[in-house]
């Protein structure tokens, strides 16, 4: 039979209408998330073997990902800059298309709407592949040989997330840019040289650091938040498939939290 | 020698294990043996530390073991193996990089040694052809095998054993029943092998454990287990037709 939960005590038994009930359970997910974290930010047994799964993981978040980041962002490019193009009529300056491009893309479509995608993709799949690990006793055999599970299972996908997901979302600002150009030109709705002069009017340094300092964040609640659901998974394969769930959610949830304060915090 | 000093653990409102007591003898099979659900498994992860009892300590050789630091538990840890109930293997990694894990891991062996090291346990599980395999790749028989292979790679002192034989055929079981005796006595281990299998008590058992509902009713040899003891032990040893021709022939 598989085992449940170990020396954690259980959730309070949730209740949708009772506050006190929600926040106590709430209290307890992030008391048990810090410990995890906690946990997971030890010195790993062996470097030579913590290096390979890092690599792995930069491969399986990083690599893997390119595919639907730069779809996701020619497109949105290339629409933003026709919708644009649609509202600004006669008598706004056609510069604006590139300006508006460039904005948008750099401020928040690449910064927080590319995390959001990798936490529907990568998520899931860490915390399918740790929970997995979880009901099939696999973390348990890692415990038994003496190898910190979290730190073995969780601290790889971390660092490679902070460190990939800004390499992803600049992949992103300069496919998007790069297609919004390409489309303004072929449909003859802003002149290259407009474009050109729009993306560089105006243009501050620090929105770039705004936008990548939010990346590291996105990228950090991405994957230890998937892989919190993943590592306290209980019950069999039904339950890894809510866990995972559950995972997409709640990144993606804590993710615009955070991209709310992040804003309120550096732009102002 | 592994000393379980009155161990107890509930779950909830439900009590799973109650006042175990038990001394699980080095260079001996231990066995525990009763009914599904009666807290065997629960009994073992107590015992190596993946749930931690509400009461009670556990000694290794002298060492006790409840009352150490994570830290220090791990130096322990790595002189234990363990055969999981589902076998546990890595199933992103094939047979031989399960086996290899724990070498590479922890020993200072070089690639080469650490190569020769799993293909010794490896063919010590008669599963030498079955290395580049996946374990979602093999039969469960060959999933213990390899389970026991990468339990003893790293030449344990304590090795448990989580039905070893569940869901084999005779013949495999009988096998694995027989490894499991021969490394012991080989490398002097304490070994512990929990079972609801009478076949594998009768082959393989040096010391018996009977677990009822959370408690040990009884300890003995599976000499003495024919005399019986309490109801309990009576009604689970000899719930089988052969085990009671066995008794009434009264010969082993
Ligand atoms: N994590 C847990 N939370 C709650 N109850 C549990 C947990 N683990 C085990 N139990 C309960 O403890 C009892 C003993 O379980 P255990 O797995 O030890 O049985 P077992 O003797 O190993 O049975 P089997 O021979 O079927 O493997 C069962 O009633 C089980 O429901
Ligand atoms: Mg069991």
């Amino acid at each position: 039979m598989v085992m449940r939960k170990y020396d954690l005590n259980l959730p309070v038994p949730v209740s949708p209408i009772n506050p006190y009930l929600r926040t106590m359970q709430w209290m307890f997910h992030i008391g048990r998330y810090m410990q995890l974290l906690a946990a997971s930010f030890r010195r790993p047994e062996k470097w030579r073997v913590f290096k390979e799964l890092f690599i792995l993981e930069l491969e399986s978040i990083g690599l893997q990902s390119v595919g639907i980041v730069a779809l996701l962002s020619l497109f949105m490019g290339a629409v933003i800059c026709l919708q644009t193009a649609h509202q600004i009529g006669g008598w706004i300056p056609v510069y604006t298309v590139g300006f508006t491009v460039r904005q948008t893309m750099i401020l928040e479509f690449s910064p927080t709407l590319i995390p959001v995608i990798l936490a529907g993709k990568v998520g899931s799949n860490i915390a399918s592949q740790i929970g997995t690990m979880r009901v099939t006793e696999q973390i348990d055999a890692l415990e038994i040989m003496g190898v910190n599970s979290a730190t073995y299972l969780v601290l790889p996908k971390i660092l490679a997330g902070v460190i990939i997901v800004p390499f992803l979302v600049v992949l992103s600002m300069v496919l998007g840019i790069g297609a919004g150009a390409w489309i303004g030109v072929a449909t003859g709705v802003s002149a290259l040289a407009d474009f050109e002069y729009g993306m560089q009017v105006d243009f501050k340094v620090f929105d770039v650091i705004y936008a990548l300092t939010k990346t590291v964040v996105f990228g950090f609640i991405l994957t230890s938040v998937s892989a919190y659901h993943g590592y306290h998974a209980s019950g069999g394969a039904l339950e890894v498939g809510r866990s995972s769930t559950k995972a997409v959610v709640w990144s993606v949830v804590i993710i615009m939290i955070s991209n709310l304060i992040l804003t309120q915090m550096l732009l102002n | 020698m592994i000393e379980l000093h009155n161990i107890s653990k509930s779950f909830g409102s439900h009590d799973v294990l109650n006042d175990v007591q038990a001394t699980f003898e080095r260079g001996k099979v231990n066995f525990v043996i009763g009914r599904s659900g009666s807290g065997k498994s629960v009994l073992t992860k107590c015992t190596v530390g993946l749930i931690e009892p509400d009461q009670g300590f556990v000694t290794y050789d002298g060492r006790d073991f409840t009352a150490l630091s994570g830290k220090e538990r791990k130096v322990i840890r790595q002189e234990i193996g363990m055969l999981f109930q589902g076998a546990a293997l890595f199933d992103s990694m094939t047979v031989e990089e399960n086996v290899r894990f724990p070498l590479r891991m922890f020993s200072d062996f070089s690639e080469e040694q650490i190569r020769k090291r799993s293909a010794e346990c490896l063919e010590r599980v008669e599963l030498s052809d079955a290395g580049v395999r996946f374990p979602a790749e093999c039969s469960g028989g060959m999933q213990k095998r390899v389970g026991i292979a990468r339990a003893i790679a790293m030449n344990p002192k304590y090795l448990f054993c989580d039905e070893p034989n569940s869901g084999l055929d005779p013949q495999t079981a009988i096998v694995i029943d027989q490894l499991i005796m021969e490394i012991t006595r080989e490398y002097d281990m304490t070994t512990v092998v929990i079972s609801h299998d009478m076949n594998s008590v009768m082959e393989a058992s040096d010391t018996i454990h009977f677990v009822h509902e959370g408690s040990i009713l009884w300890k003995g040899t599976r000499q003495s287990l024919l005399a019986g003891g309490n109801r309990e032990l009576e009604d689970f040893v000899f719930a089988s037709n052969l085990m009671r021709q066995i008794r009434s022939s009264g010969q082993l």
